[in-house]
This record gives structure tokens, C-alpha cells and sequence, in this order.
């Protein structure tokens, strides 16, 4: 033995924690910049409105009391149209998982229609359901069905089949058996599912009410665009942005309550 | 109540897994079933339980189950099959709640066997807080709770640690002394086998057969595992084992 060394530790990285100060300093420093150098003249408000500016457009929407009448129509299509969807869409999902004629009749037609993107069925819709609430429920309603439909049946795929034995050999109805072991196996998928059609439902939401909508969100930020009132469309972006925060933990919250056996 | 299997023949395609088992198990006994592994053990226990359909054969089941028995043949599985969802005292509860029983006489029974398994403490963990040990306990409560008549285990101790499994050992055995249940006891551990078994059953593999049976006389509760008469039967068993667990080990080689 010639020399005595300790061995290095190498076992350390890999493994980001989350440090709750630094995303709100992250936000505020990177507004600050933006607001002086507007003021400094670096940005030219034609370019790029300084935050006040945009929090001015904002302000003035709350005073005149347009800000209820756009967010309460659009949140009124979200809720319906998503809520739909996701209804139609996890009955459509628990068929396709646990009946082979629903999976051979659905899966097909499920795939095929997956993948369109439903703006481009914006036009049909319209003339189908049309121009008002009707077709942009109904964009909602598909753009949610279909991804929550694969969530749904890949999560009643994927419950641990030996849990569902289990339930057989202890004589459990079938009802028991859905009920009590596929659908809180599934849930976990199912919610996050949810996450995707959420963020794909406001995505849509949008388009949809930049076509003959006089109220909502997407049709503030189309005539501020129109006016290259950059302000104001600054303060819709905005909006939606906070709408997809909220969202986001509308549905943390539900997976902390429902999913609490997962600690 | 009595088991007893007829001509038990089972494929799985081309392949005959179980050949012409004939078996029958008496009221209160314990048949320990080994063999090397892929041998068809499960898919025979699986056949007993009516959770598969035999290609041949039937088993039959003869006599009255026990006062107030939900379910006659009552399984413990290798991997606990725990509902993670649920406490312990709720995963108990779940075999009991389509069978028309209020709700006090069902935390009555729930009660009762979280304390025959000692878990009464932990009635309200909830399965990922509970180690290896502790989850076939829980396991066995919920086996317990339905009354059952014959109660399968497909390697129920396989999954835990040396000690763990020393100690649910003689937990089964006091339980066994208690119920006096009859049992199909799979396993892939002779010691096992000549602890729990009154009798043990060897099968061989490709095509599945019984190729050794052996009864044991010693009373479950008076077994030593220095008792040279134990020994030598494990011993004997593993002779009669080898070759065809070599096999089966060269086997996976191949698939
Ligand atoms: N569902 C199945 N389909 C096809 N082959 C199977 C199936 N289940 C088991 N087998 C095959 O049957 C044989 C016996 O399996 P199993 O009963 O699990 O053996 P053991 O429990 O004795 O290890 C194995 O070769 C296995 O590959
Ligand atoms: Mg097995």
C-alpha cells in the first residue's frame, strides 16, 4: 500500500429540484428589462409595447367592462366544448378498452380522424353547426374527443391485468370490477390526458373565435392585430397565457386529490 | 370441502403445457406443487381456480364450503395484487362489498382479520408504505375474510426476503392450525414445500405431468427445519428435480 486516497465522490447531478424563489425572480427581471429598455428607446412601441403599456390596454378592458364579456364567452365554449368531449371522449375510451366489437369498430375510425388538425374542419363545421356557437363548440368537442380517447383506452390497457385476475378470483361483479379497479388504475392516464386536451382545447378555442366571433379572447387579440394595436393584443396574449396557468392547476390540484395513494 | 382434478390436459398452441393431471386434494390438507420453472404450476393453479379454461379435464369440488363462505376457492398471489388505491383495511373490504353484509358486520370481519394477521395497526397504510411482508399479510387477510374453502398461493412467499419468509411461515402454519383450510401451495422452494406440505407433488415439464408424490406425517405445527427426516425428503426432491431443472435453466437459452 503506497498511497492512501479517498475515493472521489462521481455520484452526484441528474437530479434538478425545483427552487420556489427563482421562477417569480426570473418573471420580474425579465419584465424590468423589457419595461426600461422600452423606456430607454431600445424597443420602439411599434415593435414591441413596453408592459405597462400592455397592462394599461388591460386595465382599460376592466374599466369598461369588456374584460367580462370576452373572457365569460370564451370560458363559457371552453367549459362546454371541453366538457363534451371529455364526457363523449372517456365513455368512447372505457368502450374501446373493454369491449373487442367497440375496439374493432372505433379504433379505426379513431386513428383515421386523429391525426386532422380540426381548424382545417373549422369550415365545415361553420356550415354544419353554424356560424356562431355551434361550430366552435364543436371544434372544441373533436379536438378534445380524440386525444382523450387514446388517453383513456391506453390507460384501461395499460391496469396491471393481475389486479383485474385478482378481482375474478374473489368472484367481484363485473360492474365491481370496472368501477373499483380499471377506472382508478386508468386515472392517472386519463388525467393526464386531460393536461394535453386542455392545452389543445384553448389552442383551439382561439382559431376558432378569430372567425365570426364578435366576444372572446381569440377575437380581441384578431382586432387589436387588425388595429396593429400591439398593446392590447400584448394584454390578450396574456390572458391566455394565465388561462393556461390556471388550467394547468385546476388539473395538479385534481391528480393531488384523486391520485393520493401515489404520495 | 375436497378437490379433485380429472385428466387436467392444457395447451397453449402447440405446446402441452399440462398433460393428464390427476389430483386430489382432502378436505384440510396441504399440497405443496413443485417443479422447475415453466413447468405449467401457475397455469394448473390458475385451471383449479376457474380463471382458466383446461383444452381437458375438469376439477371438481366436493362437499359444503364452511358456514357464511363467499368464495369457495380463494386465491394469494406471488405479487400480492394489492390495489394501490386502497388502504389496507379497504383492499380487505373490497372482497366483501357485493355480498349483501352491512356495514358494521363488514368492519367487523375486516377487524377481525387485519388482527389474525396482525395488522390491526395498520389497517389505514396504504400499500406502497407497507413492505414486502407486511403487503402478503394484508393479502392473506383479504383471503381470510371471504371464508374461504380451499385457498390457492401461487408462490406466495416467493417475492420476500429469507427472514420475512421464515416468519410468514409460521404465521400460515398458526393460520392453517386455526382454519384448517385445504390448500394448493405452489412454490418453487423445497424447504418450502417440506415445512407447509402434507403432501408434495412434483410435476415435470414439456408435457407437465406428476412425476414424484410424497407424503409428509410430521404435523405442520411440530416441523423443525434441523429435522434430519425433513432434510432428507427436500433432499429426495431435488434429485428427483435436477435434471429437469437444468433443462428448464438451459431452455430460456434458446426461446
Ligand atoms: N397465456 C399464455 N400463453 C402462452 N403460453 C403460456 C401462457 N401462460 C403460460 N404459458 C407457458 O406455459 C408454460 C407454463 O407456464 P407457468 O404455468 O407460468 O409455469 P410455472 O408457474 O410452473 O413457472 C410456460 O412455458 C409458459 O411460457
Ligand atoms: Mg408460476
Amino acid at each position: 500500500m503506497s498511497e492512501v486516497r479517498p475515493v472521489p465522490f462521481r455520484g452526484g447531478g441528474f437530479r434538478p429540484r425545483s427552487i420556489g424563489v427563482v421562477g417569480p425572480i426570473v418573471f420580474v427581471v425579465l419584465i424590468s428589462a423589457w419595461e426600461a429598455a422600452s423606456r430607454l428607446g431600445l424597443i420602439t412601441p411599434l415593435v414591441l409595447p413596453a408592459p405597462s403599456e400592455a397592462a394599461a390596454a388591460f386595465w382599460e378592458l376592466l374599466e369598461t367592462g369588456r374584460l367580462w364579456l370576452h373572457l365569460s364567452a370564451s370560458l363559457q365554449r371552453l367549459v362546454v366544448g371541453w366538457t363534451l368531449g371529455t364526457l363523449v371522449g372517456v365513455s368512447a375510451g372505457f368502450a374501446i378498452g373493454l369491449f373487442s366489437l367497440a375496439r374493432a369498430g372505433l379504433m379505426p375510425v379513431v386513428s383515421a380522424l386523429f391525426p386532422i388538425p380540426k381548424i382545417a374542419l373549422l369550415p365545415l363545421f361553420i356550415i354544419w353547426f353554424g356560424i356562431g356557437e355551434g361550430s366552435k363548440v364543436a371544434t372544441l368537442f373533436f379536438g378534445t374527443f380524440f386525444p382523450t380517447v387514446i388517453a383513456t383506452y391506453a390507460g384501461v390497457d395499460g391496469v396491471d391485468r393481475t389486479l383485474i385476475r385478482m378481482g375474478q378470483s374473489f368472484g367481484l361483479t363485473w360492474w365491481s370490477i370496472v368501477r373499483k379497479i380499471v377506472l382508478p388504475g386508468a386515472l392517472p392516464a386519463i388525467l393526464s390526458g386531460f393536461r394535453i386536451s386542455a392545452s389543445i382545447a384553448i389552442i383551439l378555442l382561439v382559431a376558432a373565435e378569430m372567425i365570426g366571433a364578435e366576444f372572446g379572447i381569440g377575437a380581441y387579440v384578431l382586432l387589436a392585430g387588425n388595429l396593429m394595436a400591439t398593446d392590447q393584443l400584448i394584454a390578450g396574449v396574456a390572458m391566455l397565457s394565465v388561462m393556461g396557468l390556471t388550467v394547468g392547476f385546476l388539473i395538479s390540484r385534481a391528480e393531488r386529490l384523486l391520485l393520493r395513494w401515489r404520495g | 370441502m375436497e378437490l379433485r382434478l380429472d385428466g387436467i390436459t392444457h395447451r397453449y398452441g402447440a405446446v402441452t403445457v399440462l398433460d393428464g393431471i390427476d389430483l386430489a386434494v382432502g378436505s384440510g390438507q396441504v399440497v405443496c406443487l413443485v417443479g422447475p420453472s415453466g413447468c405449467g404450476k401457475s397455469t394448473l393453479l390458475r385451471i383449479i381456480g376457474g380463471l382458466e379454461m383446461p383444452t381437458g379435464g375438469a376439477v371438481h369440488l366436493m362437499g359444503e364450503p364452511p358456514e357464511g363462505c363467499f368464495n369457495p376457492l380463494t386465491y394469494v398471489f406471488q405479487d400480492f395484487a394489492l390495489l394501490p388505491w386502497r388502504t389496507a383495511a379497504d383492499n380487505v373490504s373490497l372482497v366483501l362489498e357485493d355480498h349483501p353484509l352491512s356495514a358494521e358486520a363488514r368492519s367487523a370481519v375486516v377487524a377481525d382479520v387485519l388482527a389474525r394477521t396482525k395488522l390491526t395497526d395498520f389497517a389505514n397504510a396504504w400499500p406502497r408504505q407497507l413492505s414486502g411482508g407486511m403487503k402478503q399479510r394484508v393479502a392473506l387477510a383479504r383471503a381470510l375474510a371471504v371464508r374461504p374453502a380451499v385457498m390457492l398461493m401461487d408462490e406466495p412467499l416467493s417475492a420476500l426476503d429469507s427472514q420475512t419468509r421464515e416468519l410468514l411461515m409460521e404465521d400460515l402454519i398458526g393460520l392453517w392450525e386455526r382454519e384448517r383450510f385445504t390448500a394448493v401451495y405452489v412454490t418453487h422452494n423445497l424447504l418450502e414445500a417440506v415445512r407447509l406440505g402434507h403432501r408434495v407433488v412434483v410435476l415435470s415439464r414439456r408435457p407437465g405431468r406428476i412425476s414424484e408424490q410424497m407424503t409428509i406425517d410430521t404435523p405442520l405445527a411440530e416441523r423443525d427445519m434441523a429435522d434430519p427426516i425433513l432434510l432428507a425428503k427436500a433432499e429426495r426432491l431435488w434429485v428427483a428435480m435436477r435434471d429437469e431443472a437444468a433443462a428448464a435453466d438451459r431452455e430460456l437459452l434458446h426461446v
